[in-house]
């Protein structure tokens, strides 16, 4: 490792870094704007100028700029040189000079990168007196609010938009002081990951625009490590919290998983939190089907009544805890409990676990997935199940160009010059689906076919990998694709619910047999696998066996699950409506609570805490970011209780979560690691908790002092290392526990450099969470055999679509979310338009049996042969089965949704109207 | 000895000095405007809240004594939705007036705002804010910053440019 000098400092540096991350990896304190560890060096804004000598008798040097600067042994540098001193104040003073002077107004104040750098430079006093430039803003859709005025042209937003997340509508237009960034039109932001241009640009350009509507200062949010719930991708987050709302969430870092990008979903899709549905109380049915709400006593008593000495049984949810589920399994014995999958999910997640137990391939990491340099994708649309995935996806396209960069000797980090050597030239991906997918663009093969097809097409691939010959030239030359291949990577899941497709991909893995094949499942909640796991011993029970059973039923417990979105609407009823009283544990309202008739109103997880299994099988702790307000109570806690009261012969000794997981950990080999998920409840960090609050806190004693003057005390937390309060350090702790970053100097989003073990690596204190699955490596048993449907004349295969906005049950009652949702639709092809004489926003009447639902319509670029998509897991299309087959007819009493506005008409609209912006229409 | 008859020496020498004591409350004592009592709200001079929640008022109180919540006006312009000082625990130290970029919150004379109850001290906004501009009579934060608002667009704020038409070729 090569050593240089800073300011005569001796410093080790990595071979082949540049300057710049070898300060920040010393500790120094060199500022920059335009590089960013992900994104590398272009050197755009000349701010982290520092001095280079010659040698040792030369005294003059020369700036050059840190970021584009490489180590070599024995170089000497000054960052306390006069000259590179007075140019980094230059370049920040010449910054400002357009700057608008609305910091009190900026949503970025308080965590702004400019703020830090300038008071870094010591840059204060304004000496231009010419005019200031100002820039019209956009409206950029519901999620992100636009400033052009506060720019200062890093090009982080534009490199990050368009060639990290591969969005194509938003970008730099003009030229020298006239740059401008923005889309060629309002108009809603495409990319899925346009909320990370909030963290990623270092000024107030782009803000986010529901956290604006709510603000607080990055200083007065209250918040806590968690884990994204919105897939099971399992993001790591940090939602902020005050006056009793959580009001924004924020990217977590966790090198091995999401790095430092979410999804909108994950980072928007929180807004459900605060909704009008959410329950405060628990509540006993009346005769007339309300509820009148009772004390969480009053409701133990009566569920205690309901249960003791009586038939009792439980259906858990993929969407609870690992605890919650454990706990109310042994409530009421395995065999009483159903995980609460619907019976086609739970077939495909648990044989999704068991190819995972024993193929011959490694279950990746995003991480892992990063380096894949061949993808073969298989039936799913990757964007909308795993929307973290697929960034990561399109990141490991990018592999050719890094690989003819080492050819050339390029360091990684020279971006622009990478991106110029290696034009449009990518890694292999090939995408095998039944549509458009959203990763089409960077594909270098897509093939569309129907789900029974995918699968015959997989193991077409599995078979040419064993040498077989195949009449099939895609398939033959996706298995050339993945055999030239280091690190090949296949990707499926279970969004077509088809078995077959699964079955496959882990036919194509293993027939690959090679060390590096990387094997990964999408599967659809943030807790699936976990769950998957629980009941892989196969004692539990299913919807369907319990609902034969429901007649012979006191009691039936449902924790946090609405299960008419799991079966069909008579299957639930049966279950639901025959004389066995249903307790249920949920936090909002829904179709399953309106039919129970005891509610127990339970936390988010936003107050509570849990383990939740990814889909790569990692468990990963998240902790509350407020005390539950109301009578809410976390699900773990009210069956916990009941398990007291009732005098449970195993969960009665229990006496706080920790002892939940260690019993946990005991009950199946497979959970062995959960015990070091996360630090216990005894951990202190010399001597105190982690303070959930920073330390300039404010309000304190005047929050509640309008309901009394005599300040409560704060809520204390017995469950887990961390505390209500500002006291204590957020400094060096296990990865796990950090709730927010800031360093001394630097109050934005950067200060994170200060928690990581060098640039770009993993967390000081580790990575945080345990991989639960491993590998036998003796190849999965599965069974090639796919069927194949015959058609009959207009009949049509009805695929589902998942989407990153409307799928998900929690985040659609977020209302930002539900307007980019749109209606359900019903997707075709081309020529099935033309056929039926329909344009997009047409209505087309969707018949499957008896069922029958009006959906407008979407039309797509590429579809298979006899398929027609639905939008999954929205209201309207709740009763469609994935694939069933349908008749279409177009919907004579369709009203279409009023025209969509072009820009200029949306600026007429408003002065009509006399709106700010769309946001107030 | 010599010590003790020097203290007595000084002490009884002020019985002929001028009484300091002011027969308050019968007679008031000069007070500057400077001095640091009860915090108002103020209103710029076209009579508008100038408060605009950018909460360093509450983040550099000592005491932290102020909480507030920021809203937002139909032409996107911030106010705050409510704004609470606990009097009882405030110590009139003034660094939330030297905090404040817009002189909304400053400090009067007034100093006399005994209560018996001290629920009492707990002021909203609609304690705080008086009809007048304070100490500052020329100021208004949004002529200034490049915000657009209600009367004010984007360029029409003090030192600034007509915006710029980024299609423009002459640009």
């Amino acid at each position: 490792m090569p050593m240089i000098y800073v300011d005569g400092q001796e410093i080790v540096v990595k071979q082949g870094e540049n300057i710049l991350e070898a300060c920040l990896n010393a500790g120094l304190d060199l500022p920059y704007f335009c590089w960013h560890p992900a994104m590398g060096s272009i050197g755009s804004c000349r701010q982290c100028a520092l001095v280079q000598y010659q040698n040792e008798e030369d005294t003059r040097g020369r700036i050059v700029m840190g970021c584009m600067t490489q180590v070599s042994e024995g170089a000497r540098f000054s960052l306390k040189a006069e000259n590179a001193t007075q140019f980094r104040k230059a370049v920040v003073e010449s910054l400002m000079l357009n700057h608008p002077h609305d910091c009190p107004v900026c949503a970025e104040g308080g965590e702004c990168h400019l703020q830090d750098m300038t008071v870094m430079v010591g840059h204060r006093d304004r000496r231009y007196t010419g005019k200031k430039n100002t820039y019209r803003n956009q409206y950029l859709g519901p999620l992100i609010e636009h400033e052009m005025n506060r720019c200062i042209a890093c090009y982080r937003c534009e490199r990050y938009y368009r060639d990290y997340a591969g969005g194509k509508d938003l970008g730099a237009q003009a030229s020298h002081d006239h740059l401008y960034f923005g889309r060629h039109e309002e108009g809603v932001l495409e990319s899925e990951f346009s909320g990370n241009l909030v963290e990623v640009c270092p000024t107030g350009v782009f803000t986010d625009k529901p956290f604006l509507k709510q603000y607080s200062r990055k200083w007065d949010l209250q918040s806590a490590p968690s884990i994204c719930q919105g897939c099971a991708v399992g993001c790591n987050i940090a939602p902020g919290e005050r006056y009793g709302k959580v009001k924004r969430v924020h990217n977590r870092y966790n090198d091995e998983v999401n790095g430092y990008f979410l999804c909108d979903r994950g980072r928007f899709g929180s807004g459900y939190l605060n909704s009008d549905l959410r329950l405060d109380y628990a509540g006993i049915k009346n005769p007339d089907g309300s509820f009148f709400a009772v004390h969480q006593q009053q409701a133990l008593d009566t569920a205690v009544e309901w249960m003791a000495g009586k038939k009792v049984a439980a259906i858990g949810s993929p969407r609870a805890s690992l605890e919650a589920n454990y706990l109310l399994r042994e409530l009421v014995g395995s065999k009483n409990f159903a995980p609460g999958f619907s019976d086609q999910e739970a077939d495909l997640i648990g044989s999704i676990v068991n190819i995972l137990q024993t193929t011959k391939s490694i279950n990746p990491s995003i991480k892992q997935i990063e380096t894949a340099d061949a993808v073969l994708i298989l039936g799913e649309d990757v964007t909308n199940t795993a929307p973290r995935v697929a960034l990561a996806l399109r990141q490991s396209v990018r592999n050719k160009a890094f690989e003819l960069a080492e050819q050339m000797g390029l360091p990684p980090w020279q971006d622009a010059a990478i991106r110029n050597l290696a034009q449009d030239q990518r890694s292999p991906m090939t995408v095998v689906s039944a549509m458009d997918t959203r990763l089409d663009d960077v594909a270098s093969t897509c093939v569309s076919l129907a789900p029974d097809d995918i699968a015959a097409f997989g193991h077409a691939v599995a078979a040419a990998l064993a040498g077989e010959t195949t009449d099939n030239t895609e398939a033959d030359a996706a298995a050339q694709m993945l055999k030239a291949a280091k690190n090949p990577l296949i990707v499926s899941g279970s969004s077509m619910a088809h078995q077959g497709i699964i079955n496959s991909a882990a036919a194509v893995a293993d027939a690959l047999n090679q060390a590096t094949t990387m094997l990964s499942f999408c599967v659809p909640e943030c807790n699936s696998l976990g769950l998957a796991l629980m009941v892989a011993d196969g004692s539990s029970s299913s919807l369907k066996a319990l609902a034969k059973r429901a007649a012979k039923l006191d009691a039936l417990i449902v924790l946090e699950n609405d299960l008419y979105r799991r079966g069909d609407k008579e299957l639930i009823d049966q279950l639901l409506a025959s004389g066995t009283k249903v307790i249920t544990l949920d936090m909002y309202e829904n179709d399953t609570l309106d039919q129970s008739d005891l509610v127990m109103a339970a936390a988010s997880y936003a107050e509570s805490q849990g383990t939740l299994v990814s889909s790569e099988g990692r468990a990963q702790r998240f902790y509350p970011v407020h005390s539950p307000a109301a009578e809410r109570l976390p699900s773990w806690q009210w069956l916990l209780r009941l398990a007291k009261i009732t005098g449970h012969k195993k969960l009665a000794k229990l006496e706080n979560f920790d002892q939940i997981v260690v019993a946990c950990a005991k009950s199946s080999p497979l959970f062995a690691g959960l015990v070091d998920v996360a630090p216990l409840n005894n951990f202190r960090d010399r001597g105190s908790k982690i303070p959930r609050q920073t330390h300039r806190y404010s309000g304190r004693t005047a929050m509640n002092s309008d309901v009394s003057v005599h300040e409560p005390q704060q809520p204390k937390d017995h469950e887990s290392p961390l505390s209500y309060s500002m006291e204590g350090l957020n400094r060096d702790q296990p990865a796990s526990l950090i709730p927010f970053v800031w360093a001394p100097g630097w109050n934005s989003n950067q200060s994170l450099q200060k928690f990581q073990s060098e640039v770009d690596g993993p967390l000081k204190g580790g990575s945080s969470g345990v991989r639960l699955i491993s590998s036998s490596q003796t190849g999965a048993e599965i069974s090639p055999q796919v069927g194949k449907i015959i058609l009959k004349p207009h009949q049509w295969h009805l695929v589902p679509m998942e989407q990153i906005h409307g799928s998900d049950e929690l985040s659609s009652h977020t209302d930002e979310i539900a307007e980019l949702a749109g209606r359900g639709f019903v997707a075709i092809g081309r020529k099935v338009a033309e056929k039926l004489a329909v344009t997009e926003g047409d209505g087309l009447l969707v018949k499957q049996g008896e069922i029958e639902c009006s959906l407008e319509v979407r039309i797509l670029s590429r579809v298979a042969k006899n398929c027609i998509g639905y939008s999954a897991g929205y209201s309207e299309t709740q009763g469609l089965t994935a694939g069933s087959l349908v008749g279409l007819e177009v919907d004579k009493a369709w009203r279409r949704s009023g025209p969509e506005m072009i820009a200029s008409d949306k600026a007429a609209f408003e002065q009509v109207i006399g709106g700010g912006g769309a946001s107030n229409v | 000895m010599l010590s003790e008859l020097r203290t007595m020496w000084e002490v009884l020498k002020h019985t002929f000095t001028k009484a300091e004591t002011v027969q308050y409350p019968e007679e008031m004592p000069y007070l500057s405007p400077r001095y640091r009592g009860r915090i108002v709200l103020t209103r710029d001079p076209d009579g508008e809240e100038r408060c605009v929640a950018c909460n360093l008022c509450a983040a550099v109180c000592p005491v932290d004594c102020i909480a507030l919540q920021k809203d937002t006006r139909e032409d996107g312009t911030w106010y705050p939705e409510f704004f609470r000082i606990n009097f009882s625990r405030c110590i009139m130290c003034g660094m939330c007036e030297e905090a404040c970029p817009t002189y909304a919150i400053q400090l009067t004379p007034d100093f006399e705002m005994c209560e018996y109850d001290r629920q009492n001290m707990v002021y909203e906004k609609e304690h705080l804010l008086i009809n007048g501009v304070g100490k500052y009579p020329d100021y208004n934060f949004y002529r200034v910053s490049g915000m657009k608002t209600a009367t004010k667009d984007k360029g029409e704020a003090l030192n600034e440019a007509r915006p710029i038409d980024t299609k423009s070729l002459l640009s």
